[in-house]
């Protein structure tokens, strides 16, 4: 268990005309789980977009507050700094298409100019690749196209991408909203022993996933951070009505 | 310091795309103000009468347009008119009666062979196959008979107009709802009469569109028209007669232009089929456009 | 009694039948047409392949052999000079339009490529004889290849642009996500993602100007002897096929349609392998 490791001040969030997230204060925990919740548009994947500066690609967006990264101001590093010490997973498994297994991986340093010598590089590799129990089924084919893999194997090279950078915060954006079951299950348990090494914030639509294996929950509405405490006080006894409501399925 | 170079690298190229962009546009702005600066001596000279003079006497330094006007716009659209028959009933074959299968593919792309074939090549094989037939066909009519002038010209230039024509009727067909052409099968009408009495009126503007770009690319054809015009800058008589077209005299005598005025006359000619094309071009697109919604 | 007696329905019957068959008529003309030209090029070429049509220069005038060495490699240069200037401009182009769709700029731009496509190559030849020839004094194969390389310009923005725009945005972000800057993006991810579709844009734009003559009567010009300066004028293969032709000689007229069948042959090569590409470099995403 670490002390605060990301803490947001007032933070908002306006496309054009339209304010989604409306001054949100709360800090994370490291090296834990925490989930965002809530309905459709309530504002939690702009949220987790802002903490690595995504919203920077959409012209009409607009950011204000603050987001510190331990004690430093995410909005004023720069944004390449950022994104290295904050990795993301997205919805649909995204590898690049033009790069192996393998490059993938290493995406991260290939990108920013990095030179390895080869013996970093593989071990690099398959240190990421164990991490993310990929290692066993792809080790002997790593120079393959990374599209040749599963739905789940993708997103799980995806992982092992963001990983691979030693982040210090890992964004998953309903990382699992895509997938069979089966991998979903499979990212679930890698989720859960990752978070004794990185601190993970998963953004889901799914209650028992965050139910499953998060530390913390966060419920949003409308833009407004309702209720934030342990997952489990979240679940078997929320303080807010909404939250109550959501959890028991009343509205999605 | 890895960094700082990275972000300038990034701030380089962001503009470097930014300038070569405005570069292309302003770009056309330049042909324009370098053809019109380029002329002035000869609009200066020459007048507004140029348009209409009907003597092209470089010797004498009097220049008139009048016989490249008529000439480029009769080949050009004679051209069309030849044309025009073939492409609607190619672009009809392969978009209403047969649009997908194999075979209908193998013949579209080999009418887009058409447009493999260099305007150089056409030309050479216009003179050698069908100024000898025209020439035959001239003198059975009991005319002077070159074998090249406008009637070759025009049909050489039909057949290079083919594959673009095509092409865009064959497009703008395809957008016609399934729903209109359901609508007309299911009164009781003919293929024949959905095509001329539904697809073709509800298209109009379209095929329209399509024609008139077919003419824009008709008046700028420079070299298969001037090996097969025929290179006489006299008024012409009937369509059989040698002509002269815009493109054809600035490729001929471009080189050889004495004198300030002569070449800047000749540029001139160039900027009004610049004029003119830009303007159907834009025209053209602008109708395609609309209608693609 | 219905509105249509069987007379008249018998009538519109075969009118239906007529056109139909004109339909058909026509457009096997058409083909016909494309067979009958390119069987006779064929037909007056193959007999001029020989080896000397590659390896030697053309003779004076009245001498009887020859060949166009010095217009295969004035193309080759001219073409390759062209595709240097312009491939690397057109993508740039291209990449900006992708990315910035619905800016003001992006919008000129797409109209200004649009008519630069449509001008008259002869014209595009007068404006660089006065920005080049003229100031220079000489003709030259770099001036050729830049009216060459402004016609290239815009099948390889469009085909760029279109199919950068067809990448998923999520790749992009991904990138960026490991803190990639947008120049790195561009050049490790989203142009080789796209590389199929820019290569067949920059094939479409080399088959455009293979045959062209025009813009380069006041630009590169000519020249009878082997040059493989750029400063220099050059001929090429399509400019000796329109000097040969509107010539008197045989020997000249042979030569030419040696000529034709090479540029139809590669033009079409080069069409082939436009079409083949189009389905076989499709990255999945």
């Amino acid at each position: 268990m670490e002390g605060t490791i990301l803490r947001t001040e007032n933070l908002r969030v306006s496309f054009g005309d339209n304010l989604v997230v409306k001054g949100i204060d709360m800090e994370i925990t490291g090296k834990q789980v925490t989930a965002f919740m809530g309905p459709s548009g309530c504002g939690k994947t702009t949220i987790l977009r802002a903490i690595n500066r995504l919203h920077e690609l959409t012209p009409e967006a607009k950011v204000e507050g603050k987001i510190f990264l331990h004690s430093e101001n995410i909005n004023e590093m720069e944004a390449m700094t950022v994104r290295r010490r904050v990795g993301m997973v997205f919805q649909r498994p995204n590898p690049f298409p033009t790069m192996s297994i393998y490059e993938n991986v290493i995406s991260g340093f290939i990108l920013n100019g990095v030179k390895l010598k080869t013996d970093e590089k593989n071990n690099i590799v398959e240190d990421a690749l164990k991490k993310v129990a990929l290692w066993e089924e792809v080790k002997d084919h790593l120079k393959k196209r990374s599209t040749s893999l599963s739905g789940g194997q993708q997103q799980r090279l995806c992982l092992a991408r963001a990983v691979a950078m030693k982040p210090e915060v890992i964004l998953l954006d309903e990382p699992t909203s895509a997938l069979d079951p089966l991998s979903t299950a499979k990212i679930e348990d890698l989720l859960y022993e990752l978070k004794g090494n990185y601190t993970l914030i998963i953004v889901t639509h799914n209650m028992q996933q965050a139910a499953r294996i998060s530390d913390k929950t966060a419920f949003f509405y409308l833009g407004e951070l309702l209720e934030y405490d342990d997952t489990k006080k979240v679940f078997t006894n929320p303080k807010n009505e909404k939250t109550q409501n959501y959890i028991t399925g009343r509205f999605g | 310091m890895k960094n700082r170079w990275r972000i300038l690298e990034n701030k380089i190229f962001v503009k470097w795309l930014s300038i070569v962009t405005i570069i292309t546009m302003v770009l056309l702005l330049i042909f324009f103000l370098t053809l019109l600066v380029s002329s002035w001596p000869a609009i200066k000279a020459n007048g507004f009468g140029f348009l209409w003079g009907k003597t092209w006497d470089p010797v004498a330094n009097h220049f008139g347009m009048l016989p490249f006007l008529i000439g480029t716009l009769i080949t050009s659209f004679l051209s069309l008119l030849i044309s025009a028959p073939f492409s609607i009933a190619a672009a009809l074959f392969l978009g209403e009666y047969y649009p997908k299968g194999v075979i209908p593919n193998i013949f579209r792309n080999v009418i887009d062979l058409l447009a493999a074939i260099p305007s150089v090549v056409y030309g050479f094989w216009g003179l050698y196959t069908l100024a000898p037939l025209i020439s035959k066909l001239e003198l059975k009519l009991h005319l002077p008979a070159p074998g090249v002038g406008i009637f070759t010209a025009s049909i050489v230039l039909s057949i290079m107009l083919i594959p673009y024509s095509v092409s865009l009727i064959r497009q703008v067909i395809s957008m016609t709802p399934i729903s209109l052409k359901e609508a007309a099968y299911a009164l009781g009408s003919t293929r024949a009469e959905v095509i001329t009495k539904v697809i073709i009126p509800s298209n109009i503007s379209g095929i329209s569109a399509g024609f008139l770009l077919s003419l824009g690319r008709a008046l700028g054809e420079t070299m298969a028209v001037t090996i097969l015009i025929g290179n006489s800058p006299e008024i012409p008589h009937n369509i059989f007669s040698p002509s002269y077209t815009m493109a054809s005299v600035i490729a001929n005598e471009f080189t050889e232009a004495v004198g300030d005025v002569y070449l800047s006359t000749l540029i001139e000619v160039g900027l009004l089929l610049f004029v003119v094309t830009t303007i159907i071009n834009l025209i053209g697109r602008l109708i395609i456009k609309k209608v693609s919604y | 009694m219905t509105p249509y007696d069987i007379q008249g329905l018998k009538g519109r019957r075969i009118k239906d039948r007529i056109f139909a068959a004109m339909v058909w008529g026509l457009t096997f003309s058409c083909l016909a047409v494309v067979f009958i030209i390119l069987f006779y090029i064929f037909k007056m070429g193959i007999g001029s392949l020989n080896w000397a049509l590659f390896s030697q220069n053309p003779k004076p005038v009245g001498e009887t052999g020859g060949g166009m060495l010095n217009a295969i490699v004035g193309s080759l240069i001219v073409v390759v000079l062209a595709a240097i200037i312009a491939i690397p401009l057109g993508i740039s182009v291209g990449i900006y339009l992708a990315e910035n769709r619905g800016r003001k700029l992006s919008d000129w731009v797409a109209i200004a490529v649009d008519v630069l496509q449509g001008i008259p190559s002869i014209v595009i030849g007068i404006v660089i004889y006065v920005w080049i020839v003229k100031p220079t004094g000489k003709f030259s194969a770099y001036s050729g290849s830049v009216a060459l390389a402004i016609m290239m310009l815009p099948p390889i923005i469009k085909n760029t642009e279109e199919t950068l725009v067809l990448i998923p945005v999520t790749l992009k972000e991904a990138s960026l996500a490991l803190g990639a800057s947008y120049f790195r993006t561009t050049m490790k991810i989203l142009l080789p993602a796209g590389i199929g579709g820019i290569f067949s844009g920059c094939i479409i734009g080399i088959a455009r100007i293979a045959g062209e003559v025009a813009p380069l009567l006041f630009t590169a010009f000519g020249n009878p002897a082997l040059t493989a300066n750029i400063f220099k004028p050059v001929d090429t293969i399509p400019k000796v096929i329109f000097t040969y032709a509107s010539s008197p000689y045989d020997d000249w007229h042979r030569i030419a349609w040696g000529g034709s069948l090479i540029l139809v042959t590669f033009i079409i090569v080069l069409n082939a392998v436009i079409k083949i590409f189009e389905n076989k470099w499709k990255v999945q995403f």
